[in-house]
């Protein structure tokens, strides 16, 4: 039953337009003056200095990582958690024994230190 | 191909303008066509109108917090400060930084206005007042946050500011950080509903103030307390808003934006705000359930009532350092909302729940 | 048209692929790549909403485009410095290159046609709820690979914690 989701397309559209127009109009209304350092980035008032493409600290990266693996996990959880209805007690030791082996994984993170953010 | 509003329960908001435009004759398509293009003018009329007025009631709330008045020239209290601040802001300069990268300068407010407003395509703001029914209602609504975290990159990288990439990355990696949790303790939800859809949620609480999830001890608290830090967290509110304060990283990632591309960012802020209460309300007080009123005044009550304690966490509690922001989410909140999972499911399990 | 199920949609949605999915590769600047990508991953999800394959399209935008493009776009802005404007891309080769490539799209095409059976699957054979049935067949038929995902994510957690951490040691 695909249809149900037809609003989203006509909703991501509208909202689209409709951003379009509001970019349109502070552009049509706006003033346009080229005048001193107004198209600098911005420094607190000091001109720009060092690049902008330096690299970024990796524990940004390493957050990444870690997102990624503990979403794929409760995403693997999900169908567990509606079928859990007619399981029993069989589906709750399954469940136990996903969440249990990444906590092992979890805890090994916890101790190697990768969740401290210097 | 069928169009499908050819039975109208799948419209449940708006079967009567279906049969009204139908005796006009329009052709299948097109019918469909306007009343969907209807539907989406009027999500966003409303949400509008709701944004409007929480930016009012937060200068409000934060004022008398802190003692003073707020505005209070335009109108009975100010009320329509905020659409004179919105005419204002559609009027300034639209000033583009000269070495930014354009494409992506342009869409980051676009992505993140788009992003914020496309959640409310299942949230029922009443009994039989959704747009669409989705049988992965809660999950589509986690996936469509999604889009905000990507929103944040592309701003703080098209805007070729040190500043702006490092406030960028650093919101990101917050909202990111916060996820898990939100995502898991929704989980705890859905274990007991045993369905995705937002009506099915809404629809397991009937029958008394005592069937809300809130109030199923023990896991009922603790998966709101956790869901509503997280959810603080995620719509990048004080106590969790380092990125994006005004004192730090001059207003992060949004820093060279002016004009109505910040206003665009600053209404999707405010709409994020107002879409994590609806799902808090949704998932925990009951929806829209409860006596004498209209099911859309409870609904919309209950929501003003998380959105004022999300505000009163604003105005009250100091900003969480960087690195304090992100140790209490991977070291306190994830361990807990998995081990709320398990409890939750023992509860099942054994029968005790009720 | 081809009576394609979703119609003119399938098509929209297929045209965006293909063409995020070029631009993908071909773009210059490495950012507006991998924006191509969410854009690529996006619509594939929609086209798992065609399907009727709903759990997987939320599960597909929740995953791919809100963790792995996300790792991707820091993955690019940690190496922005590598990806300079000075690095070129030769193009010598490019006539052999696409006669090579055109050759192995008719031999795939070819051998798709002609081994796969194509019979569509009627939609009353189809389950009615698809999370259900998803979590039905991984609970039951499918519960020991349900139980190796979890050691394989455990083995990526150690191994983006070794990655990530040898420039410290």
């Amino acid at each position: 039953m695909f249809e149900t989701f037809y609003p989203i397309l006509f909703l991501v559209l509208f909202a689209t337009f409709l951003a379009f127009m509001l970019v349109a109009f502070s552009i049509i209304l706006g003033r346009r003056t080229s005048l001193g350092k107004k198209f600098q980035a911005y420094e607190c008032g000091i001109t720009p200095e060092g690049s902008t493409k330096d690299p970024v600290p990796i524990k940004f990266f390493q957050v990444a990582i870690l997102f990624l693996l503990f979403d794929i996990e409760v995403i693997f959880l999900y169908p567990w958690a509606i079928v859990s209805r007619q399981l029993g007690w069989f589906g709750f030791i399954e469940m136990l024994v996903f969440i249990v082996i990444l906590l092992v994984g979890y805890f090994y993170v916890l101790g190697r230190g990768a969740l401290k953010w210097d | 191909m069928i169009w499908p509003i050819a039975s109208a329960e799948l419209l449940p908001l708006f079967s009567y303008l279906y049969e009204l435009l139908e005796s006009t004759g329009l052709p299948q398509p097109w019918l469909a066509v306007v009343v969907y293009t209807f539907l989406a003018a009027l999500v966003f009329g409303v949400l509008s109108l709701l944004a409007l007025f929480l930016v009012w009631w937060e200068r409000k709330i934060a004022a008398h917090i802190q003692q003073r008045f707020g505005p209070m020239r335009h109108g009975w209290h100010g009320w329509y400060q905020t659409i004179m601040d919105a005419v204002k802001l559609l009027q300034k300069e639209d000033i583009r930084v000269a070495t930014r990268d354009k494409t992506v300068f342009f869409w980051a407010p676009v992505v993140c206005f788009v992003a914020a407003f496309l959640a409310y395509v299942t949230i029922p703001f009443g009994e039989g007042l959704i747009v669409a029914d989705l049988n992965i209602g809660i999950l589509y609504i986690m996936a469509v946050t999604t889009f905000t975290v990507i929103s944040l990159l592309m701003a703080g990288w098209g805007s070729n500011n040190k500043y702006a990439l490092l406030g960028g990355m650093r919101s990101a990696a917050q909202v990111v950080s916060y996820e898990v949790p939100m995502v898991a303790s929704i989980l705890v939800v859905v274990l007991f509903v045993g369905s995705l859809s937002m009506v099915d949620i809404v629809q397991a609480q009937a029958g008394g103030i005592w069937n809300w999830y809130i109030f199923r001890l023990p896991y009922g608290p603790i998966a709101f307390c956790t869901y509503i830090i997280a959810a603080t967290a995620e719509a990048n509110r004080t106590p969790f808003d380092i990125p994006e304060a005004e004192q730090e990283l001059v207003a992060g990632f949004n820093v060279e934006y002016s004009g109505m591309k910040f206003a665009m960012f600053f209404l999707a802020e405010f709409v994020n705000a107002f879409t994590v209460s609806a799902i808090a309300v949704i998932l925990f007080f009951g929806g829209w359930h409860g006596a004498l009123l209209p099911s859309w005044m409870w609904f919309l009550g209950k929501t003003f009532g998380i959105v004022l304690l999300l505000m009163l966490f604003r105005w009250t509690y100091p900003r969480l350092r960087v690195d304090q922001l992100m140790e209490f989410s991977w070291k306190f909140l994830v361990p807990v909302t998995f081990a709320n999972i398990i409890i939750a499911a023992w509860f099942k399990y054994a029968g005790w729940y009720w | 048209m081809l009576e394609v199920d979703g119609g003119i949609v399938f098509w929209i949605l297929s045209f965006v692929i293909l063409v995020s999915g070029f631009m993908v590769v071909s773009l210059k600047n490495v950012f507006h790549c991998a924006l191509a990508l969410v854009l690529c991953l996006f619509t594939v999800a929609g086209l798992y909403i065609l399907l009727d394959a709903e759990f997987l399209a939320a599960a597909q935008v929740l995953i791919y485009v809100g963790s792995v493009a996300i790792l991707l776009i820091f993955e690019v802005m940690l190496t922005s410095k590598l990806a300079d404007k000075r690095i070129t891309q030769s193009n010598d080769q490019a006539l052999v290159g696409f006669f090579i490539c055109t050759l192995f799209a008719v031999a795939a095409y070819l051998l798709i046609k002609f081994n796969t059976i194509w019979y569509p699957l009627a939609k009353s054979a189809l389950p009615s709820d698809n999370i259900l049935t998803i979590g039905k067949y991984l609970m039951t038929e499918f519960m020991l690979p349900f139980e190796v995902v979890s050691i394989l994510l455990v083995a990526a957690l150690i191994g983006a914690i070794a990655l990530a951490r040898t420039e410290k040691s």
